[in-house]
């Protein structure tokens, strides 16, 4: 059983200049597998080098574009006909917006030879040259945050000879920091991160200007802190300041070289460029509080930011340069486990509240509320009654427990945490169980639930509320604060 | 391979050059009509695309069965397409070769500040690798200057 197939201009070369051909399958995956046997020429043209139909290429059963039908499977019989019509489509690269900005080469600070000899493998790559390793000395970046992004991001940025390297932080350094945040050592602990930061990347490069401003980024202060930047670099690891610092980039029109990590997994991109997208146009609202484990909740593979933190800083210097293809409209994610890279196509959304073309948001906002974090609440004495009454502090359970209260205490974290500390007598159930094991509770006792810190197990006890448990308690500050407060012998992580 | 020649009338490449300059800072795009490696007759086509018409220009399908159509009916051959780079040099883009076709000649106007400036014409390689640049060539033929502008 032949269909007929009408070939387009372009690709009459590949079937003997011939407009229409003959060629069997039932559906039009077999008819088109069947034509570019026949006519082997057409293949390339008409498959992309994964196996699928390339997005230009229309395919019509009669009159009607398969893609409204049942896309490669639509069954085809001898009577239909059976067209190929190009989309024709091109453009300028987005490379081209970014090239076209950077600054002339006369007005560009000449190198030392002392520098010659240091960058020497970058001058001989023709890519960067001379040229481009002025233009990364009169660049000047802005890492947020001094972590696992951060680390070695500022890392190979100082010694790639970026001019001039800005780093945000407010944190001192912890031992649990030391997995994965290269810039800090064991003798670090307890120092600004800010401090250690400085230290190492002067040791690495003293030839560059590193600013450091210890601070929390906030409304108030960011887009005065990205003023005299390029391009920011987004290590953070929260929502808050991840939708400041996009929306900071935006409203100053400064590229946001973005990265995020989580247990096995990396995403990377750049957003906020003239024409492409920003993490809005992705994202315009953020995820509910607490539905997103944070790293210091779910973990992070120690190695992971290096891979990703070394991408973020790869696109800076791209973007700085002016070469090759930004990841500007793509969106990249890493899985450490299975060892892949996908890529996500990302458009510039017309309607995106921050970069669209009728912006709402047109000044930083409260970005905690806007995230639906409160802000935290004052440190309260630990003896203090605690003014929550769906809460409970570490200490009040103590004396709870010590004045034989019978309370059932529901641990809702994973079975590798509870392998590390715990609250004696506690009882695991992970919370991604609860809704199909709460059952084993009693909807009339006094059930205390605990995690880390205390975001996944007010999600429990919400949970536990909903379907009609009466006395439900939070631990606040989880079995951090049990330990900080209560039993110091065990170990924290 | 031996370099290509492409052929277009004088009032072939002047209605180029204007629909460039009166979509700028959009890119303008339409078909290539003639025959021989002859460019008798431009068509101007919408511009379609959904991503931002400054930087890209997309011919849906529907028009490009016209255009087609139209070559028929004119006892031609579709040869090509043209499009602008406004504001920038007029040289093929990653996209446009990602998205070229083979065989047809791809005219690129830059349109520098709504001018419009240097016009090129590119071939795609067999193996989809890059472009091979060919040369334009204007024809004073004065028989010629009958070919019609662009068509709207």
């Amino acid at each position: 059983m032949a269909t007929t197939i009408l070939i387009p201009t372009p690709l009459r070369p590949f079937t003997d200049k011939k407009d229409a051909v003959q060629a069997e399958g039932q559906t039009i995956g077999e008819l088109l597998a069947d034509l570019t046997t026949r006519h082997a020429g057409l293949k390339a043209h008409l498959y992309n080098d994964q196996g699928k139909l390339r997005s230009f290429v229309n395919v019509y059963v009669n009159d009607e574009d398969i893609r409204y039908l049942q896309k490669e499977q639509t069954p085809v019989s001898a009577a239909d006909t059976v067209s190929i019509i190009p989309s024709v489509a091109g453009g300028i690269d987005l490379v081209e917006e970014v090239r076209k900005e950077a600054q002339p080469a006369a007005d560009l600070p000449t190198l030392t030879n002392d520098e010659v000899k240091r960058y020497s493998r970058h001058l001989i790559m023709p890519e960067v040259g001379v040229d481009g390793q002025r233009k990364l000395k009169a660049a000047k970046v802005l890492c947020i945050g001094a972590g696992g992004l951060g680390s070695p991001a500022a890392l190979y940025l100082a010694a790639a000879g970026v001019g001039r390297l800005g780093i945000v932080d407010f944190d001192a350094v912890d031992v649990s920091n030391l997995q994965r945040q290269v810039l800090h050592s064991t003798a670090d602990i307890g120092r600004p991160k800010l401090t250690s930061a400085k230290e190492k990347l002067h040791a690495l490069n003293p030839e560059i200007q590193i600013d450091t401003f210890e601070t929390a980024l906030t409304s108030e202060n960011a887009l005065r802190l990205f003023e005299p930047y390029d391009v920011i670099l987004d290590g953070t690891d929260n929502f808050p300041t991840r939708y400041l610092v996009n929306d900071a980039c935006v409203l100053l029109g400064k590229p946001n070289a973005y990265g995020s990590i989580f247990r096995f997994e990396g995403q990377a991109s750049v957003f906020a460029t003239k024409d492409g997208p920003c993490y809005r146009c992705l994202y315009p609202e953020p995820p509910p509080p607490g539905l997103v484990p944070s790293c210091a909740e779910g973990g992070v593979l120690g190695v992971l930011p290096g891979l990703i933190g070394v991408i973020q800083a790869t696109e800076a210097i791209k973007l700085i340069l002016g070469v090759g293809e930004p990841l500007i409209g793509r969106f990249l994610i890493y899985d450490a486990l299975r060892m892949r890279f996908r890529e996500l196509k990302l458009k510039k959304d017309p309607d995106c509240p921050v970069c669209g073309t009728h912006p709402t948001v047109t000044k930083l906002i409260d970005y905690e509320q806007f995230c639906g974090v409160m802000p935290a609440a004052p440190e309260q004495p630990a003896v203090s009654q605690n003014a929550n009454p769906l809460e409970i502090t570490a200490v009040e359970l103590k004396q709870r427990l010590d004045r034989g209260d019978k309370l059932r205490i529901v641990d809702v974290r994973e079975p590798n945490e509870y392998q590390i500390n715990r609250i004696p007598g506690s009882e695991l159930i992970p919370l991604g169980d609860i809704p199909k094991r709460y059952g084993e509770l009693n909807p009339e006792e006094e059930i205390v639930v605990q995690c880390k810190m205390g975001g996944r197990s007010a999600k429990a006890a919400d949970f536990l509320r909903s379907v009609g448990f009466k006395h439900v308690l939070n631990l606040k500050g989880g079995i951090l604060d049990w330990v900080d407060k209560v039993d110091p012998s065990q170990p924290k992580y | 391979m031996t370099e290509r020649r492409l052929t277009i009338d004088p009032s072939v490449d002047a209605a180029i050059r204007r629909h460039g300059e009166e979509t700028f800072p959009h890119e303008c795009c339409g078909a290539l009509i003639g025959s021989g490696g002859r460019v008798a007759e431009v068509f101007a086509l919408p511009n379609t695309t959904e991503e931002g018409p400054r930087r890209r220009f997309l011919v849906r399908a529907s028009d490009y069965r016209l255009a087609e159509q139209r070559a028929s009916e004119r006892h031609g051959e579709l040869l090509g397409f043209y499009h602008s780079h406004p504001d920038h040099p007029a040289r093929p883009s990653q996209f446009d070769l990602d998205h070229a076709w083979p065989t047809f000649a791809y005219i690129i106007v830059s349109v520098m500040s709504g001018r419009a400036g240097d016009m090129t014409v590119w071939y795609l390689k067999h193996d989809r690798s890059a472009f091979d640049e060919g040369t334009l060539h204007g024809d004073h033929n004065p028989d010629s200057h009958t070919a019609p502008a662009v068509h709207r």
